[in-house]
């Protein structure tokens, strides 16, 4: 089967372990149409830049991992894709990045319409201090959804794998639920806007392995219905969950001693841990370093 | 391997025991420790004589005619005095500051908290607001002169409530504000990313979210403004307040008479204490009296507010 | 979902239009504070400028405050208000620094949860209160029994209310700045086995100390600009000779203006009175906003610290 080059195609990387150049590989034959599409994309905090450089494809219906050890610009990549970074004044980003073909960052884009159809579910789990029907229910009523939530709420809640646990208890606090029901609900929360793509920020590293373990079902679950895109430390989970793995380090910048996040190499999740291409990569999966 | 005996009685342990426990009593220390007690205590007892003699001092009066102290009017006879017009004034300009002063500076907290940037116009008002919280309370009276009184008299009626209302109103200002944008400040960065993360606007998040997780804090500030506010007795001098006679007497509801002269609660305190004659020394501790109940309640209703939910929190 | 366009992305304009109106109006409501300040200015100015213009600058250094007969020596108001802040603070400050240091350091926070708020009514009581009770208490039965031969309207009646009055906001200031700093401190003087005393003393204090600062210039601020205590519990409404006695009535900057302003009409007298309010307002103004401004400065530090 003839390898279509795609502007992706990078060279592959020998033994030299100062090779910068990022692996990212593309395998035409088994993937499918591609949801986000970055393209040189570097983020800045003023003057300081946290990530640069980076190019990948997401693609649909995929668990999309972004690992590597902190600091290195994960999270802030992952908020770009549902313009979140907005919210900090001083962040910009450079590059482009879009989102079924349209510029995520076009001047006419309106932050608030990606995100309802972009959803994100936050390290600390977060849900508002209301009911448990009115957490479900707030993403759709303020879309404009009208009448009676309680078929979304029990849908959202099913599949968030919680409906079993709460359905008795719609109206009380949602203040009142273990961490990892929390969680749960944050995610049916998500869930409720309908959206095409989940974007996962360290959603398992403030709850115990059970309510970890719970998450991780749910999202292989869920994954035929929605792109998802996760951020992890947790290699072990990237293995376990991922269809595809991109790896982040981050380079020191000596004359301003800070560190901007870089990312090293992108290729299935198989790949990325029995076979990489980058010694940066091996290192970091079999624990040397990170 | 050889055991040691415990040295129960040997020297050692005794010298361990007198160094642990010696040093003897800490003088210096329980003194200091009673002298902050007592300057904490002076407070509290200081509190406590002043209500006890306000009490004392008016209530010939208060237990004699309380109705007719309510609802009397200024007069120069002691007997028949009482504070209704000035019941009048303080709560129209009561009226004025949650109208205008509420609204305002919680919105004014909103901005600079939710919307603003951080950039030099953000940075000078928020010095600006500060300087405005330090500034004189007569010096606000100055401004309810020059402009609501003087300038803007066609409109106000001159010295009039509603200019006082709204001088008081705006010297309230920047105390709600500062309150107001603290409590705002308080409200967990998760819950904003939360809404905006589900495709909320800006307004939608501090409506649904921000507005009544900051609720408690700012009810509690914008209730002890209002209760200094109505203590305020300097600009409503500079203002126009009357104290000698008030001729007219309007119903407390009379909304046409609010651009006539007037007066208020401290006005006619400030006025009564400096008399010589003694019945009116009872009238005024009777009348301090009447408002000292408002102001304490509202300011430890507050108090217990804010406690209550930060206990919660 | 493949076919998306920008348009799909771009939210309806009504909804932007609103979103847009409604942070004018925040915003409107932030802007009204300049506009405030620029009304005050202009106030003070306007006729301030009248009076300087106007006045024959010997009566501003004359014997006494007289602003109905035209003498306007202003030292005497300065004076006024110098005497009383200081008496004022000569009980306010030991007092509230004390209350502070037992409030942080010593109450356990049953105690605190009782006795704090105690001191935030009293910060609620209104000045007119205060000034009744130093004129009908502190006066005689403080002042009077001492030295018999006082008068019952003295400054120092007056500065010892104004110190009742500014107790509760040192002690909150400086209670503030001395939670602020962090245990760490406290534990490494403890560790090194100093007392409560010494740790207090010369651990706690010294890392506040801005905020100590900060609460002093602002009690110093409010002294100055405190105006019903003086007016009630010093007399001397009409005007005053120059005092520097506190056991005598007199007068300051703040009582000065409102005395100019009140009697039965509002303000009669010689051609330039009106504006002599104006004029001492202005240096009022000055004087606290730079007060407020040096004061600011501190708290800040506090802030930066920790």
């Amino acid at each position: 089967m003839p390898e279509t080059k795609t502007t992706q195609d990078v060279t592959e990387t020998v033994d030299e372990s100062v090779d910068l150049t990022p692996t990212v590989r593309d395998r035409p034959q088994d993937t499918g149409p591609a949801v986000f599409d970055v393209t040189d994309l570097s983020v800045y905090y003023g003057a300081f830049r946290a990530v640069r450089n980076v190019d990948m494809k997401v693609r649909e219906h995929e668990v999309t991992a972004f690992i590597g050890p902190s600091g290195c610009g994960k999270t802030t990549m992952l908020r770009c894709f549902n313009r979140m970074n907005d919210l900090i004044d001083i962040a910009r980003v450079e590059g482009l990045i879009t989102y079924h073909g349209v510029d995520l960052y076009d001047q006419a884009v309106n932050p608030v319409e990606v995100r309802r159809r972009i959803g994100m579910v936050f390290q600390k789990p977060n849900p508002f201090p209301k009911s448990i029907f009115d957490n479900v229910a707030y993403g759709p009523r303020i879309a404009g959804a009208k009448g009676d939530m309680s078929e979304i709420v029990e849908r959202s809640l099913q599949r968030a794998a919680l409906w079993d646990e709460v359905k008795d208890r719609l109206r009380a606090s949602a203040m009142g639920l273990s961490g990892g029901q929390q969680q749960r609900l944050c995610i049916a929360r998500a869930i409720a806007c309908d959206p095409e793509v989940i974007l996962m920020d360290e959603p398992c590293s403030a709850l115990d392995p059970i309510a970890t373990g719970r998450i991780e079902d749910l999202m292989n679950e869920i994954k035929s219905d929605y792109t998802i895109v996760i951020v992890t430390h947790n290699m072990q989970q990237a293995a376990r969950i991922s269809d595809r793995c991109a790896f982040f380090t981050a380079e020191v910048n000596e004359t301003s001693d800070t560190r901007t996040g870089v990312l090293v190499e992108y290729d299935r999740t198989e790949t990325i841990f029995s076979n990489p291409a980058d010694a940066r990569t091996e290192n970091y999966v079999t624990g040397r370093f990170g | 391997m050889a055991i040691t005996a415990p040295l129960s009685t040997g020297t050692a342990a005794e010298v361990v025991r007198r160094r642990l426990e010696g040093g003897g009593p800490d003088v210096s220390g329980w003194m200091f420790r009673l002298s902050l007690l007592g300057a904490l205590s002076f407070s509290i007892l200081v509190l406590g004589i002043l209500l006890v003699d306000v009490f004392t001092g008016g209530w010939s009066v208060l237990s004699s005619r309380l109705g007719d102290f309510l609802s009397g009017t200024l007069r120069s006879q002691a007997a028949d005095a009482g504070i209704f017009q000035g019941l009048r004034g303080s709560f129209w300009i009561g009226v004025f500051v949650v109208v205008l002063a509420f609204p305002l500076g919680v919105g004014a907290a909103v901005y600079l908290e939710e919307y603003a940037s951080d950039n030099r116009l953000t940075r000078f008002i928020n010095i600006n607001i500060r300087n405005l919280a330090g500034v004189p309370s007569i010096v606000y009276g100055i401004l309810g002169l020059a402009i609501f009184v003087k300038s803007l008299g066609d409109f106000t009626g001159g010295r009039s409530v509603i200019a006082g209302g709204v001088t008081l109103a705006i010297l309230s200002l920047p105390i709600i504000i500062i309150t107001s944008a603290e409590a705002i400040r308080a409200v967990p960065n998760g819950l904003r990313e939360a809404g905006f993360g589900v495709g909320s606007t800006r307004w939608e998040v501090i409506r649904h979210h921000v507005l009544p997780y900051a609720a408690p804090g700012i009810l509690t500030g914008s209730v002890l403004s209002l209760a200094r506010a109505l203590g305020e007795a300097a600009p409503l001098i500079l203002v126009g307040a009357v104290t000698g006679r008030l001729g007219s007497s309007e119903g407390l509801f009379d909304v046409g008479a609010l651009d006539e002269r007037f007066t208020a609660m401290p006005n006619i305190i400030t006025f009564w204490a400096g008399l010589p004659d003694p019945d009116f020394r009872a009238l005024t501790a009777a009348a301090i009296a009447v408002m000292l109940v408002f102001v304490v309640l509202a300011n430890s209703g507050a108090i217990l507010l804010r406690n209550h939910f930060d206990k919660k929190r | 979902m493949a076919n998306l366009t920008l348009q799909d992305l771009r939210g309806s304009p009504a909804r932007l239009r609103k979103e847009a109106l409604i942070r004018a109006m925040f915003f409107a409501a932030a802007a009204l504070s300049i506009v405030v300040s620029t009304l005050i200015v202009y106030s003070l100015v306007r006729e301030a400028w009248t009076f300087v213009s106007q006045v024959e600058w010997k009566t501003v250094w004359s014997d006494g405050w007289f602003p109905r007969r035209g003498d306007y020596d202003i030292k005497t108001l300065m004076v006024g208000s110098f005497l009383v802040t200081f008496i004022a603070l000569l009980v306010a400050w030991p007092v509230g620094f004390g209350a502070a240091i037992y409030l942080s350091e010593y109450a356990s926070p049953r105690v605190r949860r009782v006795l704090k708020p105690t001191i935030e009514v009293l910060a609620g009581v209104p000045s007119v209160v205060i000034g009744f009770f130093a004129l009908t208490f502190i006066a005689p039965e403080l002042i009077q029994r001492v030295f018999d031969t006082t008068p019952q309207q003295t400054m120092l009646a007056a500065g010892l209310g104004v110190g009742i009055l500014t107790i509760p906001l040192i002690a909150s200031i400086s209670e503030d700045a001395m939670r602020s700093v962090p245990n760490a401190l406290r534990e490494a003087s403890y560790a090194m086995g100093a007392r409560k005393v010494t740790t207090s003393l010369r651990v706690v204090v010294p890392a506040a100390v801005s905020g100590l600062v900060a609460a002093l210039i602002i009690a110093v601020s409010r002294g100055i600009g405190e105006t019903m205590v003086v007016f009630i519990a010093a007399g001397k409404s009409g005007g005053s000779l120059f005092e520097t006695n506190p056991l005598e009535p007199g007068l300051t900057m703040t009582a000065g203006m409102a005395s100019i302003a009140s009697g039965t009409d509002s303000v009669v007298g010689e051609a330039l009175t009106f504006q002599s309010l104006f004029f001492v307002g202005i240096l009022l103004f000055v004087f606290t906003l730079g007060l407020n401004l040096v004061a600011d400065r501190f708290v800040r530090r506090v802030r930066q610290r920790y």
